[in-house]
């Protein structure tokens, strides 16, 4: 069973700010999901590996070449903030 | 038959023989909108006339200079708002890229640049692509033109609807559980899945990486063709992209269904699957048996276990995937907060909506310490066996064959109060983003006029064979031609100016 705690702290991990009264909801809208998809327990699955890929793919790797990067104004015009050509953010250590 | 509702390949024969050209053609689609996007809402963003008819008076004077041009030189496209667009928004019909313009284009879009295919704006989605019926878009609900009161499907529910309403010739979508396919199938148009690999996802908001995948959306098959050979191939800025050549699809399409061996997956015809959805397709199994294929029922016994796995590795995904979205870089930004922290925090609860933070919350719990394992480690492992059972399937047979969706399009709201109502939507559709595999959806029939598809699964890298065969049962079945009972205007060339 999924606790409100615990939803509490799945929304600070994902940093998604919510209410008292979404934390409820979530407890029962993510704990039905959860109650669903725990079906999965029914399945054998000794000794089969996880996949990583669907298909298998080789010789993938591209040549290390130097590029041309996006400019930094082109990058910054998307910024909500900025100064002096750098992201602008609230403070980030805590006084 | 009007401009607006013509194929890529009738539009390009004229366009060729110079009976048509571009800018009239951009004229006729752009009225089009004019009259019909008021009641369906397809985009969520229209380029400026202009800008439109400039590029089609491009393609004109390259013809007339006798440049060789691809099959899609002057063709109207329609790109789904998750494709990087240089210059234009790109907002996932997310309020957190709100204002954010795209500073590149998308491998894809690139391809169709170079093919000087002219681009008439971005279409509406479920945000992120987190959903089956485009209720999910931050801006406004997209209809379906068959019953304006009922979904179009989704994620890619405007791009269906843009092709289905005449807005657009063809366009492109993304899936990653079924999000070209299903809307496809709830619109009456075809739609196509390629393979894993087969399509750059440069450019590609990602949602679940290891599913998602770029294709098509069309009037028919042979258009389903032309597009995917048009935005094929490897790419090295995707690492994921598959090298291999990318053949003719057209070149094979007229070879017919006869000797194949069909097999059909009793566990996606089975419970959940609507009587009226069931009889169009064992309807349409009896026309690929006469036609000349060689059909039987198959298991693949997990199956039914695939919903479940899909609903644990899309979400973890896409809370990895979706960390990007911070306030600090692009879009969207909740203003006035003390902290980093809590502008982060707050900017995420503001700027997604209320699918995409649920769809957060499920991954971020699945991958986390003491979990991992249980849901996530679990689900990979019960991917690993849907895969070897199509790997098994396909030893026998050349193509799958089963509904595309278990319903036909449904009412707006009928869905939206219970997500797994929505999720098991889905059910046909994900075992092949598990398994990374080609399949496409046309329409095999009605049901009190609303089109139902009818999905055809591919080997790994095998579109021709789906192309083939989706061909083969479209010219024979001859649903084609039927369009959705929306009103006519004019030929595009009696301008209003």
């Amino acid at each position: 069973m999924l606790t409100k705690e615990q939803v509490r702290q799945v929304a600070a991990l994902a940093r998604v700010r919510a209410s008292d009264d979404e934390l409820t909801g979530y407890v029962a809208e993510l704990g039905r999901i959860l109650d669903h998809v725990a079906r999965l327990q029914e399945v054998d699955t000794e000794g089969m590996p996880p996949t990583s890929r669907a298909l298998e793919q080789r010789g993938i790797l591209r040549e290390d070449m130097p590029q041309v990067p996006l400019l930094r104004e082109t990058v910054l015009a998307n910024a909500p903030d900025e100064r002096h050509g750098m992201f602008l953010v609230p403070r980030v250590v805590e006084e | 038959m009007e401009l607006y509702e013509s194929t890529v390949h009738g539009l390009q024969t004229r366009l060729a023989a110079g009976e048509l050209s571009a800018e009239e053609l951009a004229e006729a689609v752009l009225e089009r909108i004019d009259h019909v996007e008021e009641d369906i809402h397809s985009f969520v963003y229209r380029r400026l006339r202009e800008e439109v008819l400039a590029e089609a008076r491009a393609v004109d004077a390259s013809r007339m200079r006798g440049d060789a041009l691809g099959p899609l030189a002057g063709i109207p496209i329609a790109l789904k708002d998750n494709l990087n667009t240089r210059g234009l928004p790109t907002t996932c019909a997310s309020a957190i890229l709100e204002g954010y313009i795209a500073p590149y284009d998308a491998t894809v879009v690139e391809s169709l640049a170079q093919q000087q295919a002219v681009v008439i704006g971005k279409t509406n989605m479920d945000e992120f692509a987190m959903g089956s019926s485009t209720e999910h878009s931050a801006y406004h609900p997209t209809r379906n033109p068959w019953d304006v009161g009922r979904v179009p499907g989704g994620s890619s529910g405007g791009s269906a609807a843009a092709v289905a309403a005449g807005e657009a010739i063809a366009a492109l979508g993304s899936d990653t559980g079924g999000s070209i396919r299903q809307p496809a199938s709830f619109c009456g148009i075809v739609g196509l899945k390629p393979t894993y690999g087969r399509v750059s996802r440069y450019g590609l908001v990602a949602f679940a990486s290891s599913l998602d995948q770029i294709g098509p959306l069309t009037r028919d098959v042979r258009d389903a063709a032309i597009v995917l050979g048009a935005i094929a191939g490897h790419d090295r800025r995707d690492a994921t992209s598959n090298p291999g050549e990318v053949p003719d699809y057209l070149a094979g399409i007229e070879s017919g269904c006869r000797g194949l061996r069909l097999g059909v997956p009793r566990q996606l015809l089975g419970e959940g699957v609507a009587a009226e959805v069931r009889s169009a397709v064992l309807a349409a199994l009896d026309l690929l048996t006469e036609l000349g294929a060689d059909i039987e029922e198959c298991s693949l016994p997990t199956l039914p276990h695939a919903l479940d796995a899909y609903y644990v590795i899309a979400p973890a995904e896409a809370s990895s995937n979706l960390a990007r979205y911070d306030g600090v870089r692009f879009g969207h930004r909740t203003r006035g907060s003390q902290s980093y922290r809590e502008m982060f925090e707050r900017t995420r609860a503001e700027g997604f909506g209320p699918e995409v933070r649920r769809r957060i919350m499920l991954g971020t719990y699945a991958l986390s310490a003491g979990y991992y394992d249980q849901y996530y480690g679990k689900a990979q492992q019960v991917r690993t066996r849907i895969c070897r059972e199509f790997e098994l399937a396909f030893e026998r047979y050349t193509a799958l064959v089963s509904p595309t969706a278990p319903t036909t399009a449904f009412r707006f709201g009928e869905r939206m109060a219970d997500p797994l109502q929505m999720y098991v939507n889905d059910i046909c559709t994900v075992p092949v983003n598990l398994a990374g595999l080609p399949a496409i959806s046309l329409p095999c029939g009605f049901h009190d006029g609303l089109p139902i598809g009818l999905q055809i699964i591919g080997r790994p890298m095998d579109e021709a064979t789906i192309l083939t065969l989706a061909h083969a049962y479209e010219q024979a079945a001859d649903l084609g031609r039927r369009r959705p009972p929306l009103s006519r205007v004019p030929m595009g060339n009696d301008r209003e100016e």
